[in-house]
């Protein structure tokens, strides 16, 4: 029952971090195409701005702790939005209408370069912003212990998932937005301004990614390489929901993390193989994923 | 006929870019030459995961102490300048993207950059597949860090490999022996490792070793996370529910400290010990985020484990004065390898400001005893070519806003190192014979 | 059709001049372009799937078992002979090819590309956990031999010989598939599968004998990459890998058969003088490199070639 319980609580944590590391990506891909390879980069940013600031405010600058939380989200916010906007102006505005793989390579290319600013910027030293980890507590209950911000995450990635689909599906410019990915072409013609449009995207899906980033912060320790680790499980439960879809990016994250947190108590062998099994178990049940739509073959 | 015409070579372009590549690389290898000094390659990780916890500290360590030796800052029997009077030139090189690519650097290394010898690598895979390269360009390496007890095992007749660091095993052996005296009431173990060879091997040491020394110990939980996996919510959780006495841990880097960090947060480390072969690297981020009474190691008598001598305070105060931090067990690892080389090439040299030849310098490598910060090394394993040393484990305690190290204790060479020839899993299986630990 | 035309010549007679090169070129060039020449067929592979609109990010795999029988063949087998330890790896990732082809064809552009670094990191896994195979540490390949001949201290040099040979042949038996009728029916699968379905082709099965061609081809390169380095280890199944391969066929481009080749050669040259004067921040000129290529040559590397033909017609 024990093991029960905590293959539960774990898996839902893991899922929701899964989640609110895979949301910028599926976003960015919904919208505008592009598979992200950089999506880590931003993940890394936001940690690393995190950090050095709740390190900054408890280093002496800082009055109540409480504030370190809204430090982490300012500096997720500011990161993301500066970078992607930045990202978005310089580089991908040149590259619209290229080819799908085109734009992977794209952001490989810029993977690369990001992973040597962020090294000449915060150096190979560890960040730590631990302060806001214990600040709430644990709980104990049935002879586990958790913290409480690992459970917090969870309120905070299923905020961040009905707010997405609120503005998707209840905003006027949401539904905007939808048109653009259902046609883009159309979507122009009817006067729609895509290029802002895929500007604001782009920029919410490193926002996203950042807010993922500086949210783990407080847990690890934020060297160089972080970034990297989380693009193939990003792209894992992206795949395993289905590209572009928000839903999908959910339930990709509570397929692949409850199965990890099962397959850690109950066979730890198995770990290094969980993620690429799932996802080859789904897409060769359903090619497109779990929430994808099939594609129109061009004829 | 028009569009297969299109696809042929126009043949000039291409001889062109040919030529011009081809001049392009004659250029480089025309720039290194004979010029007076003693050109060493230093490979270590800039980049990557391993790059804070390791190779940066090494790097850091290496720069001050070559600064220093071509100045004779150095106290005695080092105060000489340089190697044998040459000032020594680094040429340094980032160990990152796997082995291939060692292989082919460690080429251009010695064959272009015309290095006298190659002193690095922290990554077993990377010391596997380089030294079979480093006995064909005949050109002493030494390995500083690695610790696959593999890299003897492979290259049986070693001429031009050496190693200054420790075998793996001695990790282990060493903090089965600590626990044994430290915690005589210890029931039942778990271990947590990174799931790739350095875990595996690690774990398997520990585990081996504790049923020879405390054979009614049980085994009662292991896992085997990613590496660089970052969370270990569910792992965390397993371990909980497991109830060992002791966590064992081979963690490095970035997932050691995210595993004290969020263990401690969830009262995994309550009334348990955990004990980390490599935590010494981050003695000084823990803070009070580790639990009082963690066992660390520091894969040798390196870093705060290091004895104290006229080398050792040197080190701490002048890496400390460059860098502000303390130097951690890679840095002492490296300036060993380097003050080794140091001692080998001026015991093989005829004079002063001449430079010995590669086999004049392996030779006097072979069997060497030198001074190092950690003490007396001597090359006394694997036909000379493997130091051997001992090892220290201690329990941290951060008190007072300060890191402290309590109840140390060494165990001597002899007692956790496998006699000369014999495997370590297989002495360790065997029950360790010839031990002597007194 | 045994004709030689004078692509293959040219071809042929680069090899060979490669091949000669070893008397007079320094020992780390003939190395770095063993390296460069055996990349050069892992990233044909990737190639050939991209002329059919397939982009593999998994092409790691083949490469990983090209080297891996190579290894194994020489270390637990006893194979030492390098044609047949080569034939074998070959054999070996075609067979792989041949179950996994059967799933893979199924598939398209990004789930393609997904499902293929599936593959491949389940490879890496499956090898991590092998202790006796060295685990991530890998293990050293043996020297080899040459029909009953052992080239002892020259043994990079044969593998060098080796290696042109093998890409000269390489590449004139992939240039006459690109210009035969099958090639041509492959480039019409990239434009557009459904017409080539009504002409009477079934695009799955062409994509499928181009899948385990491409493994083949990768394999062989990565039973090269394992003679020269004289190690194997998992982390040449690992996606980053991969993602080399991919840069490096983008660097190249398609149009030729020689691209990859040269792209390879400047891939490496590129790398080991950006490690050698900016060790910290390699990484960064890599990536400049590949965008610079992607906006100004978007074909790559040969359209340099191909542009100053053009406008000769023109």
């Amino acid at each position: 029952m024990t093991t029960f319980i905590a293959i539960l609580v774990d898996g839902s944590i893991y899922a929701s971090w899964l989640f609110l590391v895979s949301a910028g990506l599926t976003v960015i891909y919904g919208v505008m195409r592009i598979l992200n390879m950089a999506h880590g980069s931003f993940y890394a940013i936001g940690a690393y701005a995190g950090a050095s600031l709740v390190g900054w405010w408890f280093s002496g600058a800082g009055g109540n702790p409480y504030v370190s939380y809204l430090l982490l989200l300012g500096a997720a916010l500011v990161a993301g939005l500066v970078v992607g906007f930045f990202i978005e102006f310089s580089l991908l505005r040149r590259m619209y209408g290229r080819d799908e793989i085109l734009m992977v390579i794209v952001t490989y290319a810029l993977l690369l370069i990001l992973e040597d600013a962020i090294k000449l910027v915060w150096g190979v030293d560890p960040y730590f912003a631990y302060q806001p980890y214990g600040l709430l507590g644990r709980v104990s209950f049935s002879g586990l212990t958790f913290a409480n911000y690992d459970l917090g995450l969870i309120g905070v990635s299923l905020v961040v998932g009905f707010g997405l689909w609120l503005i998707l599906n209840r905003t006027h410019k949401g539904k905007l937005l939808r048109a653009v990915i259902h046609d883009r072409e159309v979507a122009v013609a009817m006067g729609v301004n895509v290029k802002a449009m895929f500007a604001v995207t782009f920029a919410v899906g490193t926002t996203l990614g950042a807010l993922a980033g500086a949210l783990t912060a407080p847990a690890i320790s934020v060297s160089p390489g972080i970034g990297v680790e989380v693009i193939v499980l990003a792209f894992a439960v992206v795949v395993v929901g289905g590209m572009g879809s928000i839903g999908g990016a959910a339930a990709g994250a509570v397929l692949v993390g409850l199965t990890r947190a099962a397959a850690v108590h109950l066979a730890p062998e198995l770990e290094l193989f969980v993620i690429y099994g799932v996802m080859s178990l789904v897409l060769s049940v359903r090619p497109q994923g779990l929430f994808g739509q099939t594609l129109v073959r061009k004829i | 006929m028009n569009r297969l015409k299109s696809l042929f070579v126009p043949r000039r372009p291409v001889v062109a870019a040919l030529a011009l590549m081809a001049v392009a690389l004659a250029a480089g290898s025309a720039q290194a030459a004979e010029n007076g000094k003693f050109r060493v390659g230093i490979v270590t990780f800039l980049s990557g995961a391993a790059a804070g916890p390791f190779g940066v500290p090494s790097a850091h360590a290496a720069e001050t102490v070559i600064d220093a030796l071509n100045k004779g800052l150095l106290p005695a029997p080092y105060n000489t300048k340089g190697i044998n009077g040459l000032e020594i030139e680094a040429v340094i090189i980032d160990e990152n993207g796997g082995a291939t690519k060692q292989v082919e650097e460690f080429r251009n290394l010695v064959e272009r950059q015309k290095v006298d010898a190659v002193i690095g690598y922290i990554s077993s895979g990377d010391c596997l597949a380089v030294s079979p390269v480093a006995e064909e360009l005949k050109i002493p390496t030494v390995f500083y860090d690695c610790g696959t007890s593999r890299l003897f095992e492979e290259n049986k007749a070693p001429k031009y490999s050496f190693r200054t660091g420790l075998d793996a095993v001695v990790d282990n052996v060493g903090a089965v022996r600590y626990l044994a005296d430290t915690r005589p009431k210890m029931a039942s173990i778990a271990g947590i490792q990174q799931n790739y060879a350095w875990g595996q091997d690690s774990w398997t040491d520990f585990v081996e070793t504790t049923k020879k020394l405390r054979p009614e110990v049980k085994v009662v939980g292991e896992q085997f996370p990613k590496i660089f996996q970052g969370q270990y919510g569910a792992e965390i959780s397993a371990l909980s529910v497991a109830k060992p006495d002791v966590i064992h841990s081979s963690f490095w880097g970035g997932d050691m400290e995210a595993l004290v960090l969020q263990g401690n947060a969830r009262g995994l480390f309550d009334g348990r010990t955990l004990l980390l072969t490599c935590g010494e690297s981050a003695m000084e981020h823990y803070k009070d985020q580790a639990p009082n009474g963690m066992v660390i190691g520091g894969r040798g008598p390196f870093g705060a484990f290091a004895p104290k001598n006229a080398l050792s305070e040197w080190l701490r105060a002048a890496y400390s004065a460059k860098w502000n931090e303390q130097p951690v067990y890679p840095s002492f690892k490296i300036v060993q390898a380097i003050l080794g080389l140091k001692a080998a090439v001026e015991k093989a040299a005829a004079a002063p400001g001449k430079q010995p030849d590669a086999d004049k310098i392996t030779a006097a490598f072979t069997s060497l005893t030198f001074e190092s910060p950690s003490g007396t090394v001597k090359m006394a394993r694997s036909t000379g070519h493997q130091a051997m040393q001992g090892i220290a484990y201690g329990e941290y305690y951060f008190e007072g806003g300060k890191a402290t190290l309590k109840n140390v204790r060494s165990y001597k060479d002899t007692c956790v190192t496998p006699p000369e020839g014999v495997n370590g899993q297989d002495w360790i299986k065997s029950g360790m014979p010839g031990a002597k630990c007194d | 059709m045994m004709r030689v035309d004078r692509t293959e010549a040219w071809l042929l007679g680069a090899g060979l001049a490669l091949a000669l090169g070893a008397l007079v070129l320094p020992s780390w060039l003939t190395f770095l372009l063993t390296i460069a020449f055996a990349k050069g067929l892992v990233v044909q592979g990737v190639v050939i799937q991209m002329r059919a609109g397939l982009v593999s990010f998994g092409q790691g795999l083949y490469y990983c078992i090209g080297g891996y029988t190579v290894g194994v063949g020489g270390q637990m087998v006893g194979v030492h002979d390098a044609f047949a330890l080569l034939l074998l790896s070959m054999a070996a990732a075609a067979a792989v090819a041949m179950v996994l082809g059967l799933l893979l064809t199924r598939y398209r552009e990004i789930f393609f590309a997904m499902l293929t670094l599936a593959f491949s990191m389940i490879l890496y896994g499956i090898l991590s956990k092998s202790q006796s195979l060295g685990s991530t540490d890998g293990f050293n390949v043996r020297a080899v031999t040459a029909l009953g001949w052992a080239p002892g201290a020259g043994g990079k040099m044969f593998v060098y010989v080796l290696t042109c040979g093998c890409a000269a042949v390489a590449a004139v038996l992939l240039h006459r598939l690109s210009k035969s009728s099958v090639g041509h029916v492959c480039e019409a699968i990239r434009e557009n599968e459904v017409r080539v379905e009504y002409l009477g082709v079934s695009p799955r099965w062409m994509l499928y004998a181009t899948y385990v061609l491409a493994a083949a081809t990768s394999a062989l390169g990565g039973g090269l990459i394992g003679m020269a380095t004289g190690h194997v280890d998992p982390e040449m199944a690992y996606w980053t890998t991969s993602g080399e391969f991919i840069f490096i066929a983008l660097l190249g481009g398609i149009s030729h058969v020689a691209a990859p080749f040269l792209a390879a050669t400047l891939f490496s040259t590129v790398r080991t003088y950006a490690i050698q004067f900016v060790p910290h921040s390699w990484q960064m000129i890599l990536g400049f490199v590949l965008l610079g290529i992607i906006i100004f040559l978007p074909k790559g590397l040969w359209s340099l070639f191909r542009r100053t033909k053009a406008e000769a017609r023109a």
